[in-house]
């Protein structure tokens, strides 16, 4: 099933990246001839096989619930973008939850 | 988005036409000393951004790593609430774009959560409700934003945004009840209810300091009706922003209002997110999305899953302390009272006050009476709640004990409490300073009763003629006459001896 | 080699030969830093090896090591010696671009754990290596700052996405690199240089501030110009770490000591049947077959074995590490560091995001993140992620079957020797093909490791042998390197870097 250039636009709004209209006409010509690639894996039968997530199956990974060194604001700050009172400033957000 | 003022049908009305339906999702900020998965302190209140890692902000190439406490905690509240707890359970991404989530993705559990299907019995007046518990699952908690520029300091209008990491990363517990049918007209009440026994619970369970006014409790309302006897379900609304007991009952209530409004005009609720606002006790809808939010969920490739042991599990469950319904039923037998009086008890907010005031020596039946009675119209005069005054159950136990030894009468422990909550110090020491105890001795009465019948003859001629109900009011004047101080039996006993002597 | 040589031949010199030199005083960490700082200075411009160099950081740490030698203090094994470093590793006192503009100014506030362990042990890092963006890629062309050249051919990719490691290395700059090997960036990019290149067994080293692709594909690993040297980086940066979950909590398995054995008398070897064929250069093809052979008058017994669901391996990872890079990736949003773009007053937080990530990242890095955003979508998941994932269980249990009757498997790394820079830069799928034979290891988390096995006849191009390896069985790869670097260089007369015509040989 071919992807369209509206499922392309799409993709991009969910992933937060502003694609010129031309970067669109790109990437959807060549994301089509992926997907078309990658859905080779449908053509394998896989009733009741289980996911891999791990090489080892490894669980119950924990650490002791002790304090460890912070990084301190400073040195946080210092790399940011823009900062008020000791805070990071970023401009007005639309969406609420 | 403002709207019009929402169309309301009035409550009895709306709800005589329709059955409501509610679910509650709860978050509870763990109390653990650190973060769910780094080990930044879990304080609040801190200098902004100081209780950050590289973890908890999310910088490239950090990784997480699991809090066992915070796994401890989680099994103890899924224990304490019926659950059935995981054997395997994973961690999952949570994929959306928020700046007060530094990693863009919050981990949390999907389809594999650490605990289901539990219930939680909640009483409201003479009925018990079960409420079913769908899931309890760990997550970790945002960032908090300042919103500046607009003017109420909420998003909208706001010019830009100040965010503070220090919360980003404590551990959240989740808990979601399965709808909760056939609460009728009680339907807010039992969501308070519902709210108020999950918080006693926590605490009881040493978990979360659960505040609601500080966040480390907070609370989403799910509501929908369906027409009366119908047997379906309708579309239900989230409200969110609810942040006390109180205000839950008001969101519930107000929903099941607007609601049946938008039903009764023909019209269809719309599945939304919808912000409560305090002041009115109205809720209005967040900004509309085109479509659900879609959160690619997929299991967190970062960290393995999570197998508790059944013999951990065990060792858990036998850890658990008494649960808060079954102490207030073990407290009920123990005090002999019926389910009224201990709906009181809990309604005043007097029944820890009252069993640690049983505890510290007191009678349950005058340890009751003095928090219902006297120190609630003092908390009612100063505005205070009960817990609030400044007096401990053991200063109120010992003056229940003063008065049962008859060092004091009820007049005069009023008044030593009046000093107690003046700040004069303790019972004992208020007894000795003011000179309050009760005069006992013959001599002392004695003087006072000869005064009494002295200034009152006629009343004095009735009782040696046998009318022996008149010396009440010598009594009384023997009381005034000691401040109060008498005792008052004795001195009825003393008065008739000296007239009415034996034949 | 003697001290006082040259500064060329201190950067002919292999790393063990090095340490040694070092720990006996026949040379100080410092005249071998100067001779690698002046190596690189020679030819870097042409290599473009480095996206960063740091002499004075470099220098301060050798002059350290010397001093601890100078105290009687224990040196590590590798104490002195220098190393190049994939600009993925998180580094306090260097930047780390991770080949994007997105980090644009970003200085780490936190080591990596590799970086902590290589300074505690007296490695001394000259700089940090150019890459891929974000590890993305076969050639080191997506990196934002214009690719790395085959030491080689400098018309000609050094392989990627850890091509500036593989090609320092390979150009003499530095005898150790550090890279990272998710669909194959280690082994392919050696491979094509004509070095030595490993991907342990994944968890086998720690990802704790190695930024994030693919988290369940990622694997550090070494890269040298001999299997020993390999070894013995593969021991200095392996081992569990607390901050990284999913690192291995087991003894590093014994690949020095493996690689000192070198016998393959009586090892079983299985050569897989579906990497081969169509696709494969006939002379990678003539080199491959050739190893086999070398292999089995070695003593190792041969055999062809079938894993039928190899050929399913590379469309499966084009599903798992888009979708798992795509939630990695969310993060560089321009809120709490690096590039910020059109924030004016008049863009919303979200119209910042994406303009920042749309100026930020590079044209690979955005079909993967959109690829990752499709394949996790409600609808899709199970048919493209999920499935992935089903067809990595049974790619794990083709690698099982074929280790109950072999002890390694082995095949040729990768399909061509080193392609022309700008031939496949506008074909990703040709480009994904580079790693066709890389990509079954990463997905069963297994040990596999490149080792040179010739030249390629049409164009003299270095060949390499991909040797895998059970889960935790690392040791044996450098068993049967050993050997086969051993047998080659003997037939030869001299290591086949010393054939490289071009900068190598400068």
């Amino acid at each position: 099933m071919p992807i369209t250039r509206d499922e392309v636009a799409h993709l991009a709004r969910l992933s937060r990246l502003a694609l010129t209209e031309q970067e669109l006409d790109h990437f959807a010509g060549q994301l089509d001839v992926i997907i078309a690639a990658v859905a080779r894996v449908q053509e394998v039968a896989a009733e009741g096989i289980p996911p891999t997530t791990h090489a080892l199956p490894v669980t119950n990974v924990f650490r002791d619930d002790v304090i460890d060194d912070c990084l301190g604001a400073r040195a946080v700050l210092d790399q940011a973008p823009a900062t008020e009172q000791d805070r990071f400033r970023v401009p007005r957000i639309l969406d609420e939850d | 988005m403002n709207e019009a003022l929402a169309q309301l049908v009035p409550y009895d009305e709306a709800i005589s036409r329709y059955d409501p339906l509610i679910g509650l999702e709860t978050h509870v900020e763990l109390g653990t000393v650190t973060k769910m998965f780094c080990g930044c302190p879990t304080v609040f209140g801190a200098e902004p951004n100081s209780a950050v890692c590289p973890v908890c902000l999310g910088l490239p190439g950090s990784l997480p790593v699991t809090n066992a406490a915070a796994i401890e905690y989680t099994i103890r509240i899924g224990l304490a609430l019926n659950c059935s707890i995981a054997s395997w359970c994973r961690f999952a991404r949570k994929n959306y774009f928020y700046p007060d989530m530094p990693k863009n993705f919050q981990i949390s559990q999907y389809d594999e959560p650490l605990c289901t299907d539990g219930w939680l019995d909640v009483t409201v007046g003479e009925t018990v409700v079960r409420v079913g518990i769908e899931r309890v699952h760990l997550e970790e908690d945002t960032g908090k934003s300042l919103h500046v520029g607009g003017a109420t300091g909420r998003i909208h209008g706001a010019d830009y945004s100040l965010v503070d990491y220090n919360r980003a990363g404590i551990p959240l517990v989740e808990v979601v009840t399965k709808p909760v049918a056939g609460t009728g007209a009680m339907a807010p009440v039992v969501g308070r209810a519902y709210v108020a026994e999950l918080r006693d619970l926590m605490r009881a369970l040493g978990v979360s300091d659960v505040r609601m006014e500080e966040g480390s409790l907070r609370c989403d309302v799910n509501t929908s009706l369906a027409p009366r006897g119908s047997g379906t379900w309708g579309t239900r609304t989230e409200t969110k922003n609810v942040n006390s007991l109180r205000s839950v009952e008001r969101a519930i209530r107000f929903e099941i209002e607007r609601q049946a409004a938008v039903l009764d005009s023909g019209g269809r609720v719309v599945q939304e997110t919808r912000h409560f606002h305090e002041e009115a006790g109205t809720t209005t809808a967040g900004r509309s999305k085109e479509e659900a939010q879609d959160y690619r969920y997929f299991p967190e490739p970062d960290l393995v899953p999570v197998a508790p042991p059944r013999a951990w599990v065990e060792q858990i469950r036998a850890g658990l302390p008494e649960l808060p319904a079954a102490r207030r039923a073990r407290l009920q037998a123990e005090w002999g009272l019926s389910d009224l009086d201990m709906t009181s008890l809990q309604n005043a907010g007097a029944l820890d006050l009252v069993a640690e005031t049983v505890a510290a020596g007191a009678q349950p039946e005058q340890a009751r009476n003095w928090w219902l009675g006297e120190l609630s119209r003092r908390a009612n005069e100063s505005g205070t709640e009960l817990a609030a005054l400044p007096v401990t159950p053991a200063q109120v136990a010992r003056v229940s004990e003063l008065v049962a030894s008859g060092a004091l009468n009820a007049k005069l422990a009023r008044q030593v409490l009046d000093g107690v909550l003046a700040g004069e110090g303790s019972p004992d020491e208020i007894v000795a300073a003011r000179g309050l105890a009760v005069v006992s001795d013959d001599a002392a009465l004695l003087d006072a009763i000869d005064e009494a019948i002295a200034a009152n003859p006629d009343v004095a001629e009735k009782v040696t003629s046998g009318k022996t109900a008149a010396a009440g009011v010598l009594v009384g004047a023997v009381m005034k006459a000691t401040r109060g101080q008498a005792d008052a039996a004795r001195a009825r006993e003393l008065i008739l001896q000296r007239l009415t002597p034996p034949a | 080699m003697s001290a006082g040589s040259g500064p060329t031949d201190l950067t002919r010199m292999t790393a063990a030969g090095l340490a040694a030199a070092i720990a006996a005083g026949e040379t100080s960490a410092v005249e071998v830093t100067r001779a690698h700082l002046d190596r690189i200075d020679a030819v870097d411009q042409r290599v473009r090896a480095f996206l960063h160099v740091a002499p004075e950081l470099a220098l301060a740490a050798a002059r350290d090591v010397d001093a601890r030698r100078a105290a009687g203090e224990p040196l590590g094994a590798l104490a002195g010696v220098p190393l190049a470093l994939k600009d993925l590793f998180t580094t306090t006192d260097m930047p780390t671009t991770c080949g994007s503009r997105i980090l644009h100014g970003w200085r780490p506030p936190y080591d990596a754990t590799i970086t902590g362990r290589l300074r505690r042990g007296g490695v001394v890092i000259l700089g940090k290596a150019n890459m891929d963006e974000f590890a993305m890629g076969s050639s080191t062309e997506n990196s934002a700052f214009g690719p790395s050249r085959n030491p080689w051919d400098t018309s000609r990719v050094p392989g990627g996405s850890s091509g500036g490691s593989s090609a320092a290395v390979a150009a003499y700059e530095a005898p150790l690199a550090i890279g990272t090997d998710t669909g194959g960036s280690i082994r392919q990019p050696a491979a094509v240089c004509g070095i030595v290149g490993t991907k342990p067994t994944y968890g086998g080293s720690s990802r704790y501030g190695v930024v994030a692709f693919a988290s369940s594909l990622d694997t550090p690993g070494p890269l040298a110009r001999t299997v020993l040297d390999a070894a013995l980086l593969h021991e200095v940066m392996s081992g569990h770490d607390p901050r990284d979950s999913t690192s291995i909590d087991a003894p590093v398995p014994p690949v020095v000591a493996a690689a000192r054995q070198a016998d393959v008398s009586g090892l079983r070897v299985g050569v897989v049947a579906e990497l081969s064929g169509e696709g494969y250069q006939p002379g990678v093809l003539a080199r491959f077959g050739e190893a086999v052979e070398l292999l089995e008058s070695l003593g190792a017994k041969v055999t062809e074995v079938s894993c039928p669901h190899f050929t399913y391996a590379l469309p499966a990872y084009y599903l798992i590490a888009p979708s798992e890079c795509s939630s990695n990736l969310a993060r560089f949003d321009g809120m709490r560091y690096g590039l910020r773009v059109g924030d004016d007053g008049a863009h919303s937080a979200e119209e910042v995001m994406s303009l920042t990530r749309a100026a930020g990242f590079g044209a690979e890095v955005k079909r993967r993140i959109m690829l990752g955003t499709y394949a996790l979508s409600s609808g899709y998941y199970d048919a493209y992620y999920g499935k992935a994932q089903q067809v990595r269980t049974l790619i794990v249990r083709d690698f099982d079957t074929a280790f109950e009757q072999v002890d390694v498997l082995v095949s040729p790394t990768t399909p061509t020797t080193a392609f022309a820079i700008g031939e496949r830069a506008d074909d990703p799928m040709a480009m994904y093909l580079a790693d066709l034979c890389t990509i079954p290891s990463d997905l069963a988390g297994n040990a596999a490791l490149s080792v040179p096995c010739g030249l390629a006849p049409e164009d003299g191009l270095p060949v390499g042998l991909q040797i895998m390896a059970p889960v935790l069985a690392d040791d044996r790869l450098y068993r049967v390197g050993a050997a086969v670097e051993g047998a080659l260089d003997a037939r030869r007369g001299h290591p086949l870097l010393d054939d490289a015509k071009g900068l190598a040989h400068e």
